[in-house]
């Protein structure tokens, strides 16, 4: 039996001092999103100003309406390809060139970006590829096919597999079993993948940056090349807007995964 | 034949489209990096020179192969931006994984004491600073750290300092971007080993006599380590090869190897540099990331 250690006055300070600063900084950015004053540190009252301002600005806009396209188009193909993968890892057995097929798996996870990017854009190159929207989002799809993988394959890992062998031995072929008792069963945890490629994909700069064309510059891009500028509150506009809509994401995949996974333990977000 | 074995079968079809996909899109375009790290500088679009043309038969690949040189990485070796980039890159990996491991080792095993209906929600409030942007909580401390932000307002008002300090282009607004950034990927792996530990080793060593630090540092310790060495890999890595937040927060006087690939890419357009740091750079975390795999490999595919 587990039973709850004593908690210490120390590891409760540990645990409030490290929470708050994981959040404080970003609590801050969203109170100075509604600041009235063009200076960001001093509070002129409550206002909407920034977000107005950021709805007038056309090259924005575009931004954040290509990043969405990429980060639903790529997490959609991701979502599929990483299941696959997770799929055959954990229940193909042993296969040739498996240790490759992790291997290239795993090491996108620590990869460092600027790796990434420089190599898919020296492919794209090489092929002649128009750079833009289609570039970014096989890059992106890249990356998370492989977050969505280990995600779903740390499902698959802990889930009975004597349930789908039951269902074979009542008369069901491999895919029958599989789409009829593994997916339901794994379902949270692939919906949990897509969020997270999504909301990864929405964030990525300098992958982005690499393969991305003249004229087709994401959200992060912007951001970006604004902050290098220096502080402004139309940026702190952006970025709550970008916060609220990855908490609707979270809080989507949370209730998801509550709803299917009644009957087993639940997936965890990561 | 046992119905696990005819799952298999089919199962590992299933890695087909993934296979390929990450073969062209992940494996490849490394072939291509080595090529143009080979090559040589050229004025032109794209910049360098020479390029393979498969359709010219194989004298001219042998010509374009004759050609190749290792210039470039001469070009790393001797000049001392790369050296102290290198060498940058890898003091201040070490620095921020020993940072991490110290302010995210009391968190995690705060998480793990915590009654068990809390350890979900401690998790899920560690796991979603993560979800949410990269830039944005580096542009977070911007707001703070800059120099009539909140940091200096504070400081200011407590009479700690008399006039404001420069936060901002410094090694410690660095130091505090990484840690911040970074911080779920050490807590995570370390609260995974503390929280499956047995508590009664702990209340064992206890009952024998043995001091609150003693039972921390010869039975707590030494049995979390393998989440230790996963949470430093997790950090250690991509660290190395960090972009924003150094080009962000810290000074530009010294650049950190993914920067100084960075301008070779994009201002100085000298493809061939970039594309041989980021060999040199692959080569430095190829045993780090070997000891990933192996163990993300045994995590995912045995500990179960």
């Amino acid at each position: 039996m587990r039973k709850a250690l004593r908690l210490s006055r120390f590891n409760i300070a540990s645990l409030a001092l490290g929470l708050a600063f994981l959040y404080l900084p970003i609590l801050i950015l969203v109170i100075y999103s509604f600041n009235a004053s063009r200076l960001v540190t001093v509070w002129g009252g409550w206002s909407l100003r920034w977000y107005h301002e950021f709805f007038n600005d056309r090259a924005m806009i575009d931004a954040a309406w290509m990043s969405l396209r990429v980060a639903v188009s790529s997490a959609t193909i991701a979502t599929l390809l990483g299941t696959l993968a997770a799929v055959a890892l954990s229940r193909g057995e042993r296969f040739r060139g498996r240790t490759l097929f992790s291997g290239m798996l795993y090491a996108p996870l620590v990869m460092p970006e600027v790796i990434t990017g420089l190599s898919l854009l020296l492919l794209f190159v090489a092929l002649n590829a128009e750079r833009g929207f289609w570039t970014v989002t096989i890059a992106h799809t890249t990356l998370t096919m492989c977050f969505v993988a280990v995600v779903v394959q740390s499902r698959l890992g802990s889930l009975d597999r004597s349930l789908e062998e039951a269902a074979m031995d009542l008369g069901c072929d491999p895919v029958r079993a599989f789409l009829s008792v593994t997916l339901p069963l794994i379902a949270p945890a692939i919906i949990a993948g897509w969020m997270l490629a999504f909301t990864l994909s929405l964030d990525d700069l300098v992958i982005a940056s690499f393969t991305t064309g003249p004229g087709s510059a994401t959200l992060p891009i912007r951001i970006y090349s604004e902050v290098r500028l220096g502080v402004k509150p139309e940026i702190n506009a952006i970025c709550t807007l970008v916060i609220a809509l990855i908490a609707v994401v979270i809080v989507i995949a949370s209730l998801a995964s509550k709803l299917s996974s009644s009957q087993g333990e639940s997936a965890a977000p990561l | 034949m046992s119905s696990r074995r005819i799952f298999a079968r089919p199962a590992r079809f299933a890695a087909i489209a993934p296979y390929l996909w990450m073969m062209l899109f992940f494996l490849v375009p490394f072939a291509f990096v080595l090529k143009i790290s080979l090559s040589q500088t050229a004025i032109a679009q794209p910049p360098y020179d020479p390029v393979f043309d498969l359709t010219a038969g194989w004298d001219a690949l042998k010509t374009a192969f004759a050609a190749l040189s290792i210039d470039n990485f001469r070009l790393l070796v001797s000049d001392d931006i790369y050296v102290f980039a290198y060498l940058r890159s890898l003091t201040v990996a070490v620095t921020a994984t020993a940072l991490l491991l110290l302010i995210g080792y009391p968190i995690a095993y705060g998480m793990a004491r915590l009654p068990k209906s809390w350890q979900a929600v401690a998790m899920v409030l560690v796991i979603v600073p993560f979800w949410t942007s990269f830039l944005i909580r580096i542009y977070a401390w911007i707001n703070i750290l800059q120099h009539d932000g909140l940091l200096n307002q504070i400081l200011l008002a407590l009479h700690l300092v008399s006039q404001p300090v420069v936060w901002l282009s410094t090694d410690s607004a660095m130091y505090i971007g990484i840690v911040y950034s970074y911080l779920p990927f050490m807590i995570l792996p370390l609260y995974a080993t503390l929280a499956k530990m047995e508590p009664a080793l702990e209340e064992a060593a206890g009952d024998l006599g043995a001091p609150p630090w003693q039972v921390f540092w010869l039975v707590t310790f030494p049995l979390s380590l393998p989440g230790v060495g996963a949470g430093v890999l997790l950090c250690f890595i991509p660290i190395v090869g960090e972009f924003v937040i150094p080009d962000l927060l810290a000074g530009s006087n010294s650049l950190m190897i993914g920067q100084t690939l960075w301008l070779e890419f994009f201002t100085n357009k000298d493809w061939p540099v970039a594309s041989a740091a980021a060999i040199v750079l692959l080569m430095v975390l190829l045993l780090p990331l070997l000891l990933y795999e192996r163990l993300q490999k045994r995590q995912l595919e045995q500990g179960h």
